[in-house]
């Protein structure tokens, strides 16, 4: 699966989508979630949490392992994706949709300094080998 | 390092596998999702690569009296060829050198099989004591081997489909017993609570019987799953469940050793005057998340400890095992401390799953 190229990506597998109303949505990659394996819960932070960049925020958890989710950028949790409370497994099946929680950012311009899909791919690249 | 493979690490490939370092070895971890596989065996059957695990015979006159001694189980319950015992092999402080297997052959020629991570310290083991016990015994291990696993509620009628020949000489195997198949071996054994067989076969064969196998419908199933099915079945893992710094009777073992006959073993003495403060109990996780290894249980009794946590896909549930004070009983409430949080999680009989269905209820 080839990496989208309208999301922004973090070194430690997390995308970042800009929202039409300001806020953006985190998840994890197809790289994390291929890893990782077979969903079995997600642990997403508490709406109206303030978060700072690359605090630990998350907790996906799959059948293998245990995996930490960091905030890509400050800002405050305004929303969280209920259907993965259910329906963990939402991630295997579409990483990109599957979209953990929303932050209200403190800074819109944090994003823009986060990697674009080719910066990302690289990293991928680095750990194949 | 270079991994080790088994015959079949191409066939893995080929099939698609995601492949891991396993204690040394290069094998499949899952071929797509771990989830599927797992119901896969509950509810048809699948196959698995277990070549990594070693065989060894113990060939020569009085090897019944040397595995008397070196086994904590008791050989004398072997008495018809081809029965099958599970046995801990003990230190004399009593901590467990590792699990295995035995089969009676004849009273000349008994075959173990060995885990994998511990098969070289196990074989140095059984010739440093038969040196002392039994120098005539010829303990010789066969690499050679490949051994493939077929597990599920139809898993020996695809077998018989698969290798002609074999339904007339296994049809009425007994579970936990074997029977030779020209090189072959085919024991009604296995590790995921279901019916089904573990069969030997010389390593040059072991691509075409895979082959004939995935023609019969039969799907690879990796360690992942392999993992899970022990878990629900309740069966120990050398290395999590028990390793050599706890005795067998606080790892949930204590079936497995006589401790009535007067015959003795090495171990013996120890377990006799250290009486177990532990026991090795099931956990079901009533809140929200995943038991783990390692994850400190507080239970009203002291702290105890879990040695192997996972998903139940069968449950749906998070289960695990968990070594806690021998106080503590069927039905208590214990908390487990995962990450910042303390989770409640109920103390059952295990195992949790056999032959394709769920066997706790909370």
């Amino acid at each position: 699966m080839s990496i989208p190229s309208n999301l922004k990506y973090t070194p430690s597998h997390e995308w970042v989508k800009t929202e039409a109303d300001g806020t953006v949505s985190i998840g994890i990659t197809q790289h994390a979630q291929e890893l990782l394996g077979d969903m079995v819960f997600v642990e997403a932070p508490a709406v109206g949490r303030h978060l700072k960049a690359r605090e630990e925020c998350a907790v996906v958890e799959s059948v293998k392992a245990a995996a930490d989710v960091y905030a890509p950028i400050s800002g405050m949790v305004t929303e969280i994706n209920g259907i993965l409370d259910g329906s963990p497994e939402a991630i295997n099946e579409d990483p990109y949709a599957a979209w953990m929680f929303k932050l209200k950012p403190d800074n819109a311009a944090d994003v823009d300094a986060l990697m674009d899909a080719a910066a990302y791919q690289a990293v991928v690249d680095s750990e194949a080998h | 390092m270079t991994l080790k493979t088994t015959p079949l690490n191409a066939a893995h490939r080929a099939m698609g596998a995601k492949m891991v370092d396993f204690g040394g070895w290069d094998m499949p971890v899952n071929y797509g999702s771990q989830i599927d596989e797992h119901h896969q065996v509950r509810n048809d059957c699948g196959m698995f690569d277990v070549s990594h695990m070693r065989v060894l015979d113990m060939k020569g006159e009085g090897v019944r009296d040397f595995l008397r001694y070196l086994l904590a189980n008791n050989v004398d319950k072997l008495t018809m060829p081809g029965k099958a015992l599970y046995s801990a092999m003990l230190l004399e402080n009593g901590g467990v050198i590792d699990d295995l297997i035995v089969y009676f052959m004849n009273e000349n020629w008994f075959r173990i099989v060995v885990n994998a991570g511990t098969a070289d310290k196990d074989i140095a083991w059984m010739k440093k004591q038969a040196e002392l016990h039994a120098p005539q015994l010829d303990i010789a291990d066969h690499p050679e081997l490949a051994m493939i696993a077929v597990q599920g509620p139809n898993a020996r009628a695809k077998v018989w489909d698969a290798l002609p020949g074999s339904r007339e000489l296994t049809e009425k195997l007994i579970p936990f017993s074997a029977v030779e198949m020209g090189a072959m071996f085919i024991a009604r054994t296995g590790y995921t609570g279901e019916d089904g067989f573990e069969i030997m076969i010389p390593a040059k064969a072991a691509p075409f019987f895979w082959a004939t196998l995935a023609e019969k419908g039969v799907k690879p199933i990796g360690l992942g799953a392999r993992d899970t099915l022990r878990l629900e079945a309740g069966m120990n893992l050398y290395g999590q469940d028990m390793d050599e710094s706890v005795g067998p009777l606080e790892s949930g073992l204590a079936w497995t050793v006589d401790l009535k006959s007067p015959r003795d073993f090495i171990g013996k003495q120890a377990l006799l005057a250290h009486p177990p403060t532990h026991k090795l109990v099931g956990l079901v996780l009533l809140d929200r998340g995943v038991l783990r290894g390692h994850q400190q249980v507080h239970t009203a009794h002291g702290n105890g400890e879990i040695t192997s946590g996972s998903f139940s896909p069968t449950l749906e549930k998070s289960i695990a095992l968990a070594r806690v004070p021998v106080e503590v009983t069927i039905g208590d409430t214990v908390q487990v401390a995962i990450r910042d949080k303390m989770l409640s999680a109920q103390v059952v009989k295990y195992p949790f799953a056999r032959n394709g269905k769920a066997v706790v209820s909370l």
